[in-house]
């Protein structure tokens, strides 16, 4: 990834250059909106008004209608939690589909939700650092990671064979269906966040 | 399991259809009160702005930094690239009934074949990922009969779609250059990703769609 001195003097070197669960900072590419700048229209599309403080958020905040529909498409995949796939295995989508596509930031927040909801952190670790899963992670787990990938290929790998597996194993409907939404999701997160700005580590104090 | 597809059922979709089409429901052929409608509708909130979605990106009230037209010939870029015919379609569709929209979906034709490939791809920052770095094709249009600026979202709808992880300031720099504002680069950014989304419901659904219910499952086998 080029950044360039322009836009970063002095944090040149302090891009990640692996999968990590620290905190990360993300910087723009394109300048956000100053906060002074914003209407109800754009606190509308911001959903919390503390993404105000978020340069990621008053970025996307340009087009303040279709930040508003993919903040509540987001929220509504990941934290309604009226049946369907528990929240650590959504989030364990997330985070595979993140590594998959090459997410360094996504990845490294979803792997901290996904251990904050009862998640391994031993099985998430091993996810950032090769790609895969340990081979003696809990079958559901495998699986949710493998279709996460599949689901993320172009052209789509994601077929009958693999609903079938899933359905075997115990999954019901609707938690194929969270597997489909998280895993899709993350496919459009994945491309704001990697070509809008990039991650770097945070400052050692 | 054969999919049939009817193509005169995907050009009869309309944003402005009255009562209103859910633009998914269509492409995958979900009828209200289906098994899979019901399994939708269990994420209501996301099922909506799914298609508000659609409807914002596809169907602005006000499209003077990036029209319709160019809009439509991304997504049915896009579309295509995917491989996903129902959808690719409909947009093809979508962007024929527009002025001057059939010539340009023969462009974009072309170039969906010129520039279909398999993804992800990319390179990483130097260092321990460097291993798997991935080569893949490069991707340029030809401005000659689209203009500069429509062949900046196309290379840069390519990008996104097969490597965003090769992301760069330049990226951004180039779209510039060719006439695209900051805020411009935001939705064209937000409709390309948000393609990928959608896309890959369409594919989802469908599948479930082809399959059905588990619960038929379980009477096929509690029967025989």
């Amino acid at each position: 990834m080029n950044v360039t001195e322009q836009t970063s003097p002095v944090l040149d070197n302090r891009e990640p250059d692996r999968f990590t669960t620290a905190l990360l900072d993300w910087h723009p590419w394109l300048p956000p909106l100053a906060e002074s700048e914003l209407t109800d229209t754009h606190y509308e599309g911001l959903v919390d008004r503390a993404r105000a403080k978020s340069p990621y958020f008053m970025l996307l905040a340009r087009d303040p209608e279709i930040l508003g529909a993919r903040t509540r498409s987001d929220k509504d995949i990941f934290y309604n939690i009226a049946g369907g796939l528990p929240r650590k295995e959504r989030e364990l989508a997330a985070t595979a589909v993140s590594r998959f596509n090459g997410c360094i930031y996504c990845a490294s927040v979803h792997a901290r939700f996904s251990e904050r909801q009862g998640g391994s952190p031993a099985a998430l670790a091993t996810l950032l650092e090769t790609g895969k899963l340990p081979a003696d992670a809990e079958e559901k787990w495998l699986l949710v990671a493998e279709v996460a990938r599949e689901l993320s290929e172009t052209p789509i790998g994601f077929s009958e064979v693999h609903v079938r597996v899933l359905r075997q194993a115990g999954f019901e409907d609707a938690e194929i269906l969270d597997l489909i939404n998280a895993s899709s999701f993350f496919n459009w997160a994945n491309r704001l966040m990697l070509s809008l700005g990039y991650p770097t580590l945070p400052v050692e104090k | 399991m054969l999919f049939f597809w009817d193509k005169s059922m995907t050009n009869r979709f309309s944003f402005d259809a009255d009562p209103p089409q859910d633009l998914i429901d269509h492409v995958v052929g979900i009828d209200a009160g289906s098994w899979l409608d019901t399994l939708r509708r269990g994420r209501s909130v996301l099922r909506d702005n799914a298609q508000l979605s659609s409807e914002l990106l596809l169907n602005p009230k006000d499209d003077t930094d990036f029209s319709k037209t160019e809009r439509l010939a991304v997504t049915s870029f896009v579309a295509g690239l995917h491989g996903d015919s129902g959808i690719y379609e409909l947009y093809l569709g979508l962007l024929a009934r527009l002025e001057g929209g059939a010539r340009l979906g023969d462009v974009i034709k072309d170039l969906v074949v010129a520039g279909r490939t398999t993804g992800p791809y990319g390179a990483y920052p130097r260092g321990p990922l460097s291993n798997e770095d991935l080569n893949g094709i490069g991707f340029s249009a030809s401005p000659a009969e689209i203009g500069e600026r429509l062949a900046a979202a196309l290379n840069h709808a390519h990008f996104l779609t097969y490597h965003p992880r090769d992301a760069s300031v330049d990226a951004l720099e180039t779209l510039k250059a060719a006439g695209w504002s900051a805020t411009a680069i935001v939705t064209l950014s937000q409709l390309v990703s948000f393609l990928t989304f959608q896309i890959r419901i369409i594919h989802g659904l469908t599948v479930l769609r082809n399959l059905g219910p588990t619960a038929d499952l379980n009477i096929l086998e509690t029967t025989s």
